[in-house]
C-alpha cells in the first residue's frame, strides 16, 4: 500500500448527497480479476454520455461537459469534497480502486458509509470526515477560485487551506499509523498469530459444532 | 450494571484482543465467498505466499455473474456467453480447486446466491460471526449472528488469519410492535424504516429488529429485514434467537446434530438482547401504521406508500435533499405528486437476496395464480435464490403458475438485481423489484428501479402498474 503522509492537490467539488458505489464504479467493470485499471471507468455513467464496457478503449468515448471531473479548471483533481454518507451502498473495494486509480489520494465529507470508509483506507486513500458548515464552507472556497488547493497532513491530522487555515480532523491511531507508513495489516495481525491460536482452541472446546 | 445487548454478547464472545486505540481483533466463524469480491484476495495470499488460517470457515459459489437462463446453464461455466464474466466464475472456481476450499459449483444443485445458500445449508448458525465481500451479508443477522460485509483487502485478512480488525459499533433498536395487516411483509417494514430513519440513519450502527412484529415473523422475512439494514446505513442488522430460529436450523447439513444439537441449543438460547440492556438509539414503529411500500426515487429512502404520490419539492427537508430529488424526478422520468399506481411498469423481477426463498415465491404464486402478465410489461422474471429453492417450489407447483401467468421462470443467481449478468433492464424503463436498490443503473444502464415486496411486485406485473395487493 502506498504510504500518506502530506498531500497538495486541487479540489474537485461533487456536490451531492448519498454517492454510491454503483455511481462510483458501476457493476460492469467489477468482472474484473485486477486490483488496478479501473480509473478511467470511475463515475463512469456521470462522466461519458454512452455506456462503458469492461476492458474497452475509452478514449473516444463521448464525455459529458456538466460533468465536474470533466471541467478544465478541475483537471489533475487529487482531493475530492462530498456531501453526505459518501460511498454507500455496496461493498465493492472497487471503488476506492477506482478513485485512487484515477489519482483521488483524499476525500472530504461530512460523512461515509461503514464498508467504504474502512476500504479506502486499505488502499491508501484518506477519507476525512468533517463537520457539514465546514464542508459546505469548503465547497464555496473551490467554487469562488479556480485552482484551489488543499494540504491534507495526516501525520498533524490536519487539513491546510490556501489561506492557511488548518482544520483539524480524527482519524484511528492504528489506520493513522499503517496509513503513515503504508503497512500491510495481514502482516501485523499475523504478530498475534498464537493469541489467535488460544482463542480458536477456546472456542473449539465451548462450540465444537463450528469445526468440522 | 446495565444488560447487554444482542451485539454486545456476540462482540464479546469474539475478542482475540484489545488495542490500545480501542480497536479490537474480532474471531471469524464462518466466511462466504462468491466470484466477484474475491479474485484479488486469493491473488493476494499467492503473492504473499500465504495460506488459508482455516479452510473448514469458508464456503463458496458463484453467484453474480451466472446465468439464469436454462440454456446457458446446460453447457456449464463454457455456456456463459460473456467472456469476462465467464473468466470471473472460471477463477472462483480455480482459486476454490487450489486452495481446497468447499466450493458449490455452478452445476451443483446447491448452488445458489451467498445468502440464501448459507443459511439453507446451516452453515450460518446462531452466535457466529459471518463475513463475506458483500455489503448483504447483513442477511445472516437473522440467526442472531454477528454477520457484516467487508472489503476484499479484508477477504484476504480472513483468509490469512481468520480474523478482523474491528471497532465496536453503536447499539440501534429497531421495535417493531403490534401486529402487521394483512399482506404486509418483512420487505414493507424494511422499506418503512429506511423511510423513517434514513440511508444513512444507521451509520456506524449494530442494527437490532426487535418487538412483538418481529418475534412472530418467519426466518424468511426475518432475513429480508437483515438484508436491507445496509440500505438504511447500518453494516449489521439482526434478530434475536427464538423457536422459530431454531425451527429453521435444525436438522440442515451443516447444523449441529445430537449431542451437540443440545450443547448448542443451550449457548443459543441466551442470544437475545436483556431486558435492561442499554441501546444508543431506540425507534419505536406500530407495526399497523405500515402499508405496502414503494420506492420512487433512486436511493431507499426515497419510498412511499401505495397509496400514496411521489412528494414535492416542498417536502424536502433541505436543500441537499431537494437537489436529490430533483435528479430523481429526471432520472425517474416521473413528476412531483404524481400518483405511485399511475406508474407503469416495463419489466417486473422477483429475486435476489432479499426475496428469493420459498416463502417468497409463495407469496409472489399465490398472487400470480390463474392470472396473465399485463401485456404491456415486457418480461416478467422470476428467479430462485438456490437450487434448493427452485427445486422446492417446482415440487410445489410454483414454476407452473408462473410459467402459466406468463412469468418466465429461471436459474439461481442474483440476475437482475445488479444485472452483471445478461439479465439487465433497457434505458429509460420502469421495473418492479424485489431486489434492494434503486441506484441510477443499478438494474441496467438508464433502467428505473421501483423496491417492492414479492407479492406487490407479481401483482403490478398482473395490471402492468402498480396496484395495491391488499386489495386484490
Amino acid at each position: 500500500m502506498k504510504a500518506f503522509t502530506v498531500h497538495q492537490g486541487v479540489v474537485a467539488p461533487m456536490d451531492r448527497a448519498n454517492i454510491d458505489t454503483d455511481m462510483i464504479i458501476p457493476k460492469q467493470f467489477l468482472k474484473s480479476i485486477k486490483r488496478s485499471g479501473f480509473g478511467p471507468n470511475l463515475f463512469d455513467e456521470l462522466r461519458y454520455l454512452d455506456e462503458g464496457q469492461p476492458d474497452a478503449d475509452n478514449s473516444g468515448r463521448p464525455l459529458n461537459p456538466d460533468f465536474v471531473l470533466n471541467q478544465p479548471r478541475y483537471s489533475g483533481a487529487s482531493v475530492l469534497l462530498a456531501r453526505e454518507n459518501f460511498g454507500c451502498g455496496s461493498s465493492r473495494e472497487h471503488a476506492p480502486w477506482a478513485l485512487e486509480d484515477f489519482g483521488f489520494r483524499a476525500i472530504i465529507a461530512p460523512s461515509y458509509a461503514d464498508i467504504f470508509y474502512n476500504n479506502s483506507f486499505k488502499n491508501g486513500l484518506l477519507p476525512i470526515v468533517l463537520d457539514e458548515e465546514t464542508v459546505d464552507r469548503l465547497f464555496k472556497e473551490t467554487e469562488a477560485s479556480e485552482g484551489y488547493q488543499l494540504t491534507v497532513d495526516l501525520e498533524n491530522k490536519k487539513v491546510v487551506t490556501p489561506s492557511g487555515e488548518e482544520i483539524a480532523f480524527e482519524v484511528d491511531d492504528f489506520r493513522r499509523h499503517c496509513l503513515l507508513n503504508g503497512l500491510d495489516d495481514i502482516g501485523l495481525t499475523l504478530q498475534d498469530a498464537d493469541e489467535i491460536k488460544a482463542y480458536e482452541e477456546k472456542r473449539r472446546a465451548s462450540s465444537p459444532w463450528l469445526f468440522s | 450494571m446495565a444488560g447487554k445487548t444482542l451485539y454486545d454478547k456476540l462482540w464479546d464472545q469474539h475478542v482475540v484482543k484489545t488495542r490500545e486505540d480501542g480497536t479490537a481483533l474480532i474471531y471469524i466463524d464462518r466466511q462466504l465467498l462468491h466470484e466477484v469480491t474475491s479474485p484479488q484476495a486469493f491473488e493476494g495470499l499467492r503473492i504473499a505466499g500465504r495460506q488459508p488460517w482455516r479452510l473448514d470457515a469458508n464456503l463458496a459459489t458463484p453467484d453474480h455473474n451466472v446465468p439464469t437462463t436454462p440454456v446457458e446453464r446446460e453447457s456449464g461455466i463454457d455456456g456463459i456467453q460473456d467472456p469476462v464474466s465467464r473468466i470471473q466464475v472460471k477463477t472462483l472456481d480455480d482459486n476454490c480447486d487450489h486452495f481446497g476450499i468447499t466450493e458449490f459449483k455452478m452445476a451443483d444443485k446447491r448452488q445458489g446466491i451467498v445468502h440464501v445458500v448459507g443459511p439453507e445449508q446451516g452453515a450460518t448458525l446462531p452466535g457466529m460471526t459471518v463475513v463475506c465481500g458483500d455489503s448483504h451479508t447483513a442477511t445472516h443477522g437473522a440467526f442472531a449472528a454477528l454477520a457484516h460485509g467487508i472489503g476484499t483487502s479484508e477477504v484476504e485478512h480472513v483468509l490469512a488469519t481468520q480474523c478482523l480488525i474491528q471497532r465496536k459499533m453503536k447499539n440501534l433498536l429497531i421495535k417493531v410492535d403490534g401486529e402487521l395487516g394483512k399482506g404486509i411483509t418483512g420487505k414493507d417494514v424494511v422499506l418503512h424504516v429506511i423511510g423513517v430513519i434514513g440511508t444513512a440513519g444507521g451509520n456506524g450502527c449494530a442494527m437490532e429488529f426487535g418487538g412483538s412484529a418481529i418475534r412472530t415473523m418467519s426466518m424468511e422475512g426475518r432475513m429480508t429485514m437483515c438484508n436491507m439494514a445496509i440500505e438504511a446505513g447500518a453494516r449489521v442488522g439482526m434478530v434475536a434467537f427464538d423457536e422459530i430460529t431454531a425451527e429453521y436450523v435444525k436438522g440442515r447439513p451443516y447444523a449441529p446434530k445430537a449431542d451437540q444439537w443440545e450443547m448448542a441449543m443451550e449457548a443459543w438460547s441466551d442470544l437475545k438482547s436483556d431486558d435492561d440492556a442499554v441501546f444508543d438509539k431506540v425507534v419505536e414503529i406500530r407495526a399497523e401504521d405500515i402499508k405496502p411500500q414503494v420506492t420512487w426515487g433512486t436511493s431507499p429512502e426515497m419510498v412511499t406508500t401505495i397509496d400514496g404520490t411521489v412528494p414535492t419539492l416542498e417536502e424536502a427537508a433541505d436543500d441537499v435533499e431537494r437537489s436529490g430529488f430533483k435528479r430523481a424526478y429526471e432520472y425517474m422520468g416521473l413528476t412531483a405528486g404524481q400518483k405511485i399506481t399511475d406508474i407503469k411498469l416495463d419489466r417486473v423481477f422477483i429475486g435476489s437476496c432479499t426475496n428469493s426463498r420459498i416463502e417468497d415465491l409463495r407469496a409472489a404464486a399465490e398472487v400470480a395464480k390463474g392470472r396473465k402478465v399485463s401485456g404491456s410489461v415486457k418480461q416478467a422474471l422470476v428467479v430462485p435464490g438456490s437450487g434448493l429453492v427452485k427445486a422446492q417450489a417446482e415440487e410445489e407447483g410454483l414454476d407452473k403458475i408462473f410459467v402459466e401467468a406468463g412469468f418466465e421462470w429461471r436459474e439461481p443467481g442474483c440476475s437482475m438485481c445488479l444485472a452483471m449478468n445478461a439479465d439487465k433492464l433497457g434505458n429509460g424503463e420502469h421495473c418492479a423489484s424485489t431486489s434492494n436498490r434503486n441506484f441510477e443503473g443499478r438494474q441496467g444502464y438508464g433502467g428505473r428501479t421501483h423496491l417492492v415486496s414479492p407479492a406487490m411486485a407479481a401483482a403490478a406485473a398482473i395490471a402492468g402498474h402498480f396496484v395495491d395487493v391488499r386489495e386484490l
